[in-house]
């Protein structure tokens, strides 16, 4: 029997809308769904794999609990109700003994994030986090200090943008399906790029104009661009004197910042700096200044994302077509959106957090994602408090958070650590116990709110059955939460009926999802007039270029620039970045990506490796302070010579995972766990690195 | 040459390869062939720019084809109503000598049948009306195929548009 399902990839985190077609419960084919706008029926390399996911051998089959020592792999199979069973008894004695609090369950965001807290509710701990600062805390700090909004309720208008500058955002490697094909049609119709970037990436190539930079310091680049903007009067007066507070304040702060003082520190001749302000001036407001999508580099983030921001509202393209808008939600067209079941009426939890965010130490990150980086400190140091256990979601804090020896270290003091996954990732080999989940194409999940001009939600629906013994992630909590006594918060047996329960409000039900795969609020996008519609929900009303929020919490909105400090003698500043054919940590173990990119190498200058006696295809050895691995060069005159490159999200050290076991270098084993200590990401590129031949 | 063009828009290619992976993923083979893949040259220095070149190829399906000139058992064809150069796979002995008379790598060696296979244009799809996997998978929306007349269409109007938008950069080169 044949059929096709709508639904949404799971490959990597953008959520694409896909068609899968089945034929006698074996997906034949998945394609880009046809009917959703900016996809028509395309897909990338990672969601054209996801047919290798679904058969492999290598994923997690069933419920598994530890034999042997952690990290052993020595595993017994277990049924469902002894698997749950298990770990709720080790909870329930752990929340005895110790408190609910001492319990985290750490996420990648996903669509039933809200269950995973309706589960950390129910039980009565405050520590639930995301992997979100891994991923981008500072910009959701730096936008709501301007606008009031987070970045995910803002986009770029790839379209008919006329001029963008994009700082190290690979858009045309690390894909957005839709942003990316806009941008590259737009250009073919003459929209210029700007691409800044220590290192030639695919972007790079395609760009107008092209400026390798010293890493870490586009913030002072920007600071120039911006007293180059308020000196020449390159700015939109009449939507920044409506909208802007804290222009004059911005004037002074810039004065210094000249072009050529940026010069000294960036590499980037004054004169272009000069060049691209004017240009960009020229064709306002269609200009965006791309305010990215990883923002984890550098301890300074949450300024440089706001330096980013503030460009576009000088340039007046906040709200604008060509420029940047600012979602809608359904309330918008007097919609009711999906509903969420971490809303309903919990005890009270003490609010304190593992990572202390909202309290005086930590005030601005946002507390509905913590801030992850700080759980291998707080676990080691018990502090504020003892943490005795760990559920981890589709989430490795080993690959992810850096300074996988540390973090492994502060496992290691855990009394439990649980793992729901679908891969033998390196958590899941280091876990008690393993609570398979089945793979996007075997599961219905929560539904996807899709604000934007048009409001709308999408459905990822169960294509096939389940290949193996696994469930989707709601039910395996729901279930926990039973047998930990609390499923009474959990008001659903299926996902199906979640999905109802979700819906009810709204006015659409399940077969709405049939004819498309999604639904709209509305036909017609919703624009906010420019002149007095713009919702800017600062206390202010306004654009805050001192922002309230900044000020209360006694922090400076424009703190002196200081440049980060540059790599002593004999080393070289690491950064990283993404690809085609990877997700983060989680797709390098597919048969397909496996074999096309199975191993990361270590990009490095030609000049710097002549000097270091390093030639291309070598094997040499990266290390820092906090580990060391063995990579091949790539020697190579397009990247700066301060600089190393690896691609992130490799050196697994899961051999139950073989393709990817020990396949090139993780770099989370190499970084240092630095922190943006305002906005709240890690900062990925703050470690130094000594390379030399193996 | 069959009937058939597929044409690449090389401005608009990245270099991401889901044509090869939908492709092969479609036809249900396992992951080493590549019926078709995107050759990545550079990126070098042009004019102070970074340039690099991702090429398309496939299989030409030439008008008289080698690989189907030294097949010993009849089992490289080519399909008289379109000129698609296919391999019966029934036939194939994996003698590989297709693999080396063709000058552009287009027939690839299957490991898990130990025989060749190679593209097709998805003739299967394009005689009901679809379009080539590679085609339809291609995220940038770079490739286009059609009777061979449509596609000079194509390439005329790709080409006024370069005139017409002005500040597009220039060639990209090849080296």
């Amino acid at each position: 029997m044949r059929k096709e399902v709508y639904s949404i990839c799971l490959m990597c985190s953008m959520r694409c809308p896909i068609k899968v077609i089945v034929e006698n419960d074996q997906v034949s084919r998945i394609e880009g769904n046809p009917h959703a706008a900016g996809i028509e029926g395309r897909l990338c390399a990672k969601g054209a794999a996801a047919i290798g996911l679904l058969d492999d051998v290598e994923r997690l089959q069933y419920p598994m609990i530890r034999t042997g020592p952690r990290g052993s792999n020595n595993w017994r199979k277990a049924s469902w109700p002894e698997a749950l069973e298990y770990v709720s008894q080790k909870l329930k004695s752990i929340i005895a003994k110790e408190g609910a609090r001492s319990i985290v369950f750490g996420e990648r965001w996903n669509l039933s994030t809200h269950i995973s807290r309706t589960f950390m509710n129910a039980i009565g701990s405050p520590n639930h986090f995301t992997h979100d600062t891994l991923c981008k805390g500072s910009m959701n700090t730096a936008c709501r200090s301007l606008f009031g909004y987070i970045d995910e309720q803002i986009f770029m208008d790839f379209s008919n943008v006329r001029h963008m500058v994009i700082y190290g955002r690979n858009i045309f490697e690390a894909l957005d399906m839709r942003a990316s094909k806009q941008l590259i049609d737009a250009m073919a119709r003459g929209t210029k790029l700007t691409y800044i970037d220590p290192r030639v990436t695919v972007t790079a190539t395609k760009a107008n104009r092209y400026w390798m930079i010293r890493p870490g310091t586009d913030l002072a680049v920007n600071y120039a661009m911006i007293h180059i903007i308020l000196k020449e009067d390159l700015y939109d007066h009449v939507y920044t004197e409506r909208w802007v507070s804290g222009l004059k304040e911005l004037k002074e702060f810039v004065g210094p910042y000249t072009p050529e003082w940026a010069e000294k520190i960036s590499g980037i001749p004054a004169g272009e700096i000069i060049d691209l302000a004017r240009e960009m001036s020229r064709d306002k407001p269609k200009v965006v200044f791309n305010f990215g999508f990883r923002a984890t580099n550098y301890t300074d983030e949450v300024y440089f994302r706001r330096s980013i921001m503030i460009l576009n509202a000088l340039m007046g393209s906040m709200e604008t077509p060509g420029g940047l808008f600012f979602k809608k939600d359904p309330y918008e067209v007097g919609g009711q959106p999906p509903q969420e079941l971490n809303n309903q009426k919990f005890p009270k939890i003490n609010p304190l957090r593992f990572d202390r965010v909202g309290t005086p130490d930590f005030p601005l990150p946002d507390p509905r994602t913590g801030v992850a980086q700080m759980l291998p400190r707080a676990i080691l140091d018990s502090n504020p408090y003892p943490i005795k256990a760990a559920i981890f979601y589709r989430f490795d804090p080993i690959c992810s958070i850096m300074d996988s020896k540390q973090t492994i270290k502060a496992l290691e003091k855990l009394d439990l650590i649980v793992s729901i996954d679908i891969n033998h990732s390196d958590i899941a080999g280091f876990s008690d116990v393993i609570l398979p989940e089945s793979i996007f194409l075997e599961r219905t999940d929560s539904v996807f709110r899709v604000d934007g001009l048009i409001p709308q939600m999408f459905l990822r629906r169960q294509a096939v059955t389940p290949r193996y013994d696994t469930k989707p992630g709601p039910i395996i909590l729901k279930e926990l939460a039973q047998k930990m006594g609390v499923g009474h918060w959990f008001p659903y047996e299926t996902m199906e009926e979640l999905v109802d329960w979700q819906l009810s409000g709204t006015g659409f039900s399940i077969a709405d999802f049939d004819e498309k795969g999604f639904v709209a609020y509305t036909d017609k996008p919703i624009f906010w007039e420019r002149e007095n519609g713009l919702k800017f929900k600062t206390p202010s009303g306004k654009i805050e270029f001192i922002s309230s929020m900044f000020e209360n919490a006694g922090l400076e909105s424009f703190p002196e620039y200081h440049p980060l400090p540059l790599p002593p003698d004999g080393y070289l500043r690491l950064i990283c970045g993404r690809s085609f054919f990877h997700c983060n940590v989680a797709t390098q173990n597919n048969r397909y990506l496996n074999d096309v990119l199975p191993e990361n190498v270590l990009w490095i200058n030609q000049k710097t490796a002549h000097r270091l006696g390093i030639h291309d295809g070598d094997r040499v050895i990266v290390s820092s302070s906090k580990g060391d691995g063995k990579i091949k060069a790539f020697v190579t005159d397009m990247i700066h010579p301060e600089t190393v490159f690896m691609l992130h999200g490799f050196g697994h050290q899961n051999p139950l995972a073989r393709r990817s076991y020990k396949k090139g270098v993780s770099d989370a084993f190499i970084q240092d766990n630095a922190t943006d200590r305002v906005g709240g990401s890690q900062a990925l590129h703050s470690t130094f690195v000594k390379i030399k031949p193996v | 040459m069959s009937v058939y063009y597929l044409l690449q828009d090389i401005d608009k290619c990245i270099g991401c390869r889901t044509c090869e992976m939908q492709c092969k993923i479609n036809k249900g083979i396992s992951p080493e062939p590549r019926l078709c893949k995107v050759v990545g040259i550079g990126p070098k220095w042009v004019d102070k720019l970074p340039r690099a070149s991702y090429v398309f190829m496939n299989c030409f399906h030439c008008e008289n084809p080698l690989c189907v000139a030294v097949c010993p058992t009849g089992a490289m064809q080519k399909r008289e109503k379109d000129g698609i150069v296919f391999i019966e796979k029934n036939r194939c002995i994996g003698c590989k000598l297709c693999l080396h008379v063709c000058p552009w790598g287009a027939p690839q060696w299957n490991p898990e049948t130990g025989k060749v296979i190679k593209c097709d244009l998805c003739k299967d799809r394009i005689d009901v009306g679809l379009l080539p996997d590679c085609v339809d998978a291609c995220p940038m929306g770079c490739l286009s195929f059609g009777s061979i007349d449509g596609m000079s269409e194509i390439i005329r109007i790709q080409y006024n548009m370069h005139l017409s938008v002005g500040e597009k950069i220039g060639p990209v080169s090849c080296g």
